[in-house]
């Protein structure tokens, strides 16, 4: 890669950094003592994930019957949450394979904390699948193998096994994307450990690393190639999360846009988390020359446009609905923005598709607290669209008799409120114990990114101005 | 690489196109014989006379939204491949525009050194244009089942209600205002787009780069809607009764892999001739991976639309399917098949290394394989609604596919000589110049 870099490009490493002071500052936190603030919180989600774990194991011991579901709303809070989960284990996976793909550098802050996200964001939407199954210890009957109970065998024609081999893919090829991008890093940890101890546990987890020329060429050969087997990944994964839906002929379900609109509002949803994270490690972290406002403008502009897309797509649903003279389709969108759950439906609008265009403002992109706030409310919109496109098209089906409304009892909501405690656990696990920045990707973008070593061009030369600095 | 010893001069980058009187002769021959092939294929099918793949009135059709009004089946096939020719090329055009913007946009700086030639295409949008919008006014009765006698008149024996139902989007003055719109929008804006260009060349500094970036904004937003408006307005409501939430999509992903196998051929042929001399093979690699990824991209959400409609299996949905595959005789099929071998089978394949993306013979051959499948994935988007059994590929299409060809690179060709092919004063000029991948 080049290191010229055009004048109009703003610097993606402040603060005069040099290479040293990039390990100094990222391993700083992993070769630390715990601080207060980091045991204070990792205590509270410690708190939460035990209390979630309560109810996970009442849901098991009794049955779902303890969820608020009924004959007409089969799927709710359940499915609703782990759609929620897996888009956003989405974005992890989109920095980091296909920014690498387009050689975009300012990928290299954030991919790390970003990949870890997603690996858990997964896992915590693994855990709906677990809980779905009623009984988890038997879900390897998700796996098609010859088996010994008689005839059973995996409906092959269900998009739902299609779903259990897209997430297994995509989560393994995460840990994997994830894990030697860890590598060189784990090394940098392990040469510079001074206990027994945490010598052997990073030398263990660093596989030898040497950082000779033939390893580095292996490292960039592997990224490229677990880069291009992820996009594919990245965009089936919500794909065949759409078609749990689309392939029914359940109005507002079956709609051929559904692969593509989930998959931006997975990346939309994913984004948005990843702000929110970010905003947090590079405060406490101090890292606020490698996670800069140009990083959380960029991804801002990601969440703009995703979130256009959606925003486009649900016009575009409403419109065919109307155009395709279809009554059941029609009532279905009406009820969805008039019916008894109007308020899910205007959340979701309001949320996904009007408020983040307030980052057409430059000064709300780049603003800290705007940028967590809308963050969130990007969050809570998508959580209202997997609730509204789920629950709405299923509480008034064809039969009027059967019509009926869903709510949520406390295991439903117990049930959430673990995979937050699971969530944050394992996420503050990483920041304290791994570097939650990739320091040699870093390191690979100074010369053409930072402020310390530029070399920037200068235009108009041939009229000689504008030349700024 | 360049150190601070390196010395870039923007002036040296300019490069100013000949459009030789030889050329433009052998493009306005190619223009006419496109004519009088179209003419001369016209008037053999009219009088019964086969070259190529003809398929005469005895197909007895698939029970298909009428199509015995009006016109004779040769004249409907004639302004059928009008029609189409003109969407498509209106295509490759606003893709030209769309590739500048999404550049300006995502801060690309390798495409800077080549972004003069996509910027040239939106120059034939009112030709091709155009004749969309005089091809309404003359045959839109021919065209549209919903502008058909009597379709929207409950009186009338050809009364439809689910079409009828459709009358608030599908009406005359809408759709007129809709077309002028769509193109009125592209044009008007490329027109903005090209004057700041020029001047960024002429004047220098940064500020144009910003005014076209925040151009580009306004045009990606005008685009996100109308990309989509125009592929209901001038592909979907063909086939009236049909309907797909995916097809905006679909429509664009097929000009958009299009364009940017028309904008490699363009790029690579002026480089031939000795232009473009900083375009070097990690561009063209740049623009192969484009191609390779749009291919995919197009098959996903071509996959996608298809899946869902066949795996529901609601009657009005597949028939849009069952007439490609199995209706007038089977006649769609292979326009239906060529179109994914060319459009995702073979990209897919010849695109796949690294190497075949460098070289420019496999660039020229798989740029060239695209475009034709994609003209055929407009074929058989539009001809089963527009002509039923009257279809055909022989000289009626070989004449208007010429013609539109010549004139498409003509005007292109004109309008390259009106800049520098290279923007020399872009401030990213001097990234792409060292890009290396």
């Amino acid at each position: 890669m080049s290191h010229v870099s055009a004048v109009v490009r703003p610097p993606l490493v402040t603060g005069g950094k040099s290479y040293h002071d990039i390990t100094e500052d990222v391993c700083r936190q992993v070769e630390g003592k715990p601080t207060a603030s980091w045991k204070i919180v990792f205590g509270i989600s410690s708190v939460v994930l035990f209390l979630g774990t309560c109810s996970v194991f009442w849901t098991w011991w009794d049955g779902l019957g303890n969820w608020g579901l009924n004959k007409t709303v089969g799927w709710a809070w359940d499915i609703t949450n782990f759609v929620w989960w897996v888009g956003i284990g989405h974005a992890g996976t989109l920095i980091s394979a296909i920014l690498l793909l387009f050689r975009q550098k300012w990928r290299t802050s954030v991919n790390r904390a970003a990949e870890a996200m997603t690996i858990f964001a997964v896992i915590c939407a693994a855990s709906f699948i677990l809980m779905h199954a009623g009984r988890a210890w038997l879900a390897y009957w998700c796996i098609p193998f010859p088996n010994t109970f008689g005839s059973l065998w995996v409906n092959f024609n269900s998009p739902l096994i299609w779903d259990v081999f897209a997430i297994s893919t995509y989560f393994s090829v995460s840990c994997l994307f994830w894990y030697c991008g860890l590598i060189p890093d784990l090394a940098t940890i392990r040469d510079r450990a001074k206990s027994k101890v945490s010598k052997f546990i990073y030398g263990l987890l660093s596989m030898g690393w040497n950082g000779n020329t033939k390893t580095w060429f292996r490292y960039e050969y592997v990224s490229l190639i677990l880069a291009g087997i992820s996009t594919p990944l990245v965009l089936s994964v919500h794909t065949i999360v759409s078609f749990d839906f689309a392939t029914s002929v359940i109005p507002g379900w079956h709609t051929t846009i559904f692969p593509p609109y989930f998959v931006a509002g997975a990346i939309f949803s994913g984004f948005a988390m990843v702000n929110n994270l970010l905003l947090i490690v590079r405060w406490t972290f101090k890292l606020q020359d490698y996670i800069t406002i140009e990083h959380i403008e960029t991804m801002n502009k990601i969440i703009t446009v995703t979130g256009s897309i959606v925003g486009i797509a649900y016009i575009t649903e409403f419109f065919i609905a109307a155009y395709s003279g279809v009554e059941y389709e029609q009532y279905a969108f009406i009820n969805r923005a008039f019916g008894p759950y109007w308020w899910a439906y205007w959340a979701m609008m309001t949320c996904n598709v009007v408020t983040p265009q307030l980052f057409w403002i430059q000064s709300i992109r780049r603003s800290i607290m705007w940028t967590f706030a809308l963050s969130v409310v990007v969050n809570i919109g998508m959580w209202f669209e997997r609730f509204v496109i789920i629950v709405t098209s299923l509480h008034r089906d064809y039969i009027p008799s059967s019509w009926a409304m869903f709510s949520p009892t406390i295991i439903d909501i117990g049930d959430y409120v673990f995979t937050f405690g699971l969530f944050f656990f394992l996420f503050l696990l990483f920041a304290k114990y791994l570097p939650v920045i990739n320091m040699a990707e870093v390191k690979a973008v100074m010369k053409s990114s930072s402020e310390r070593f530029p070399y920037k061009v200068k235009p108009g030369k041939s009229t000689g101005e504008k030349v700024t600095e | 690489m360049a150190e601070h010893n390196h010395h870039f001069d923007p002036a040296e980058m300019e490069e100013w196109y000949d459009f030789t009187s030889s050329s433009k002769r052998k493009l306005i021959i190619g223009m006419l014989a496109g004519l009088a092939i179209l003419l001369i294929g016209a008037f053999m099918v009219s009088k019964g006379i086969g070259i190529g793949i003809e398929h005469a009135h005895e197909h007895a059709g698939h029970g298909h939204e009428g199509h015995e009004h009006g016109l004779p089946g040769w004249a409907k096939r004639v302004v059928a491949n009008l029609w189409m020719n003109a969407e498509f090329f209106t295509g490759i055009s606003v893709i030209g525009m769309f590739f500048v913007c999404i550049q300006y946009l995502s801060w690309a700086g390798w495409s800077s050194i080549l972004k003069r030639v996509p910027e040239a295409f939106p120059a034939f949008l009112p030709i091709s244009g155009g004749i969309l919008i005089i091809l309404y006014f003359a045959f839109g009765q021919e065209l549209f089942h919903w502008r058909h006698e009597g379709v929207m008149d409950p009186e009338s024996e050809h009364y439809d209600a689910i079409i009828a139902g459709k009358s608030w989007y599908l009406n005359n003055a809408f759709f007129i205002v809709r077309t002028v719109l769509y193109i009125g929008l592209w044009y008007g804006l490329w027109v903005v787009l090209r004057n700041l260009s020029k001047q960024e060349d002429a004047v220098g500094g940064t500020e144009w780069w910003y005014k076209m970036k925040n151009l580009a904004r306004v045009f990606i937003l005008v685009f996100a809607v109308t990309s989509s408006t125009s592929a209901w307005d001038w592909a979907m409501s063909i086939d009236t009764h049909w309907f797909s939430t995916m097809f905006g999509w679909y429509h664009f992903a097929s000009w958009h892999v299009t364009g940017l196998a028309v904008t490699t051929l363009a790029v690579i042929s002026l480089k031939e001739k000795g232009y473009l001399r900083w375009v070097n093979e990690n561009h063209l690699h740049d623009l192969g991976k484009f191609m390779f990824a749009f291919s995919i991209f197009w098959t996903y959400v071509w996959f996608a639309q298809f899946l869902l409609i066949y795996y529901a299996n609601m009657p009005e949905e597949t028939i849009y399917f069952r007439e490609r595959f199995s209706g007038y005789g089977g006649i769609y099929k292979a326009p239906f098949f060529i179109n994914l071998l060319l459009g995702f089978l073979f990209p897919f394949l010849w695109f796949m290394t690294r190497d075949a993306k460098r070289n420019q013979t496999f660039l020229k051959v798989g740029a060239s394989v695209i475009i034709i499948g994609h003209y055929f994935d407009f074929y058989q988007m539009m001809m089963p609604g527009l002509v039923g059994a009257n279809a055909g590929f022989g000289l009626i299409e070989w004449g208007t596919t010429l013609f539109f060809a010549s004139a498409f690179i003509y005007v292109i060709s004109a309008q390259l000589t009106k800049a520098s092919i290279v923007a020399k004063n872009h401030p990213m000029l001097e990234e792409a110049v060292h890009h290396d991948i």
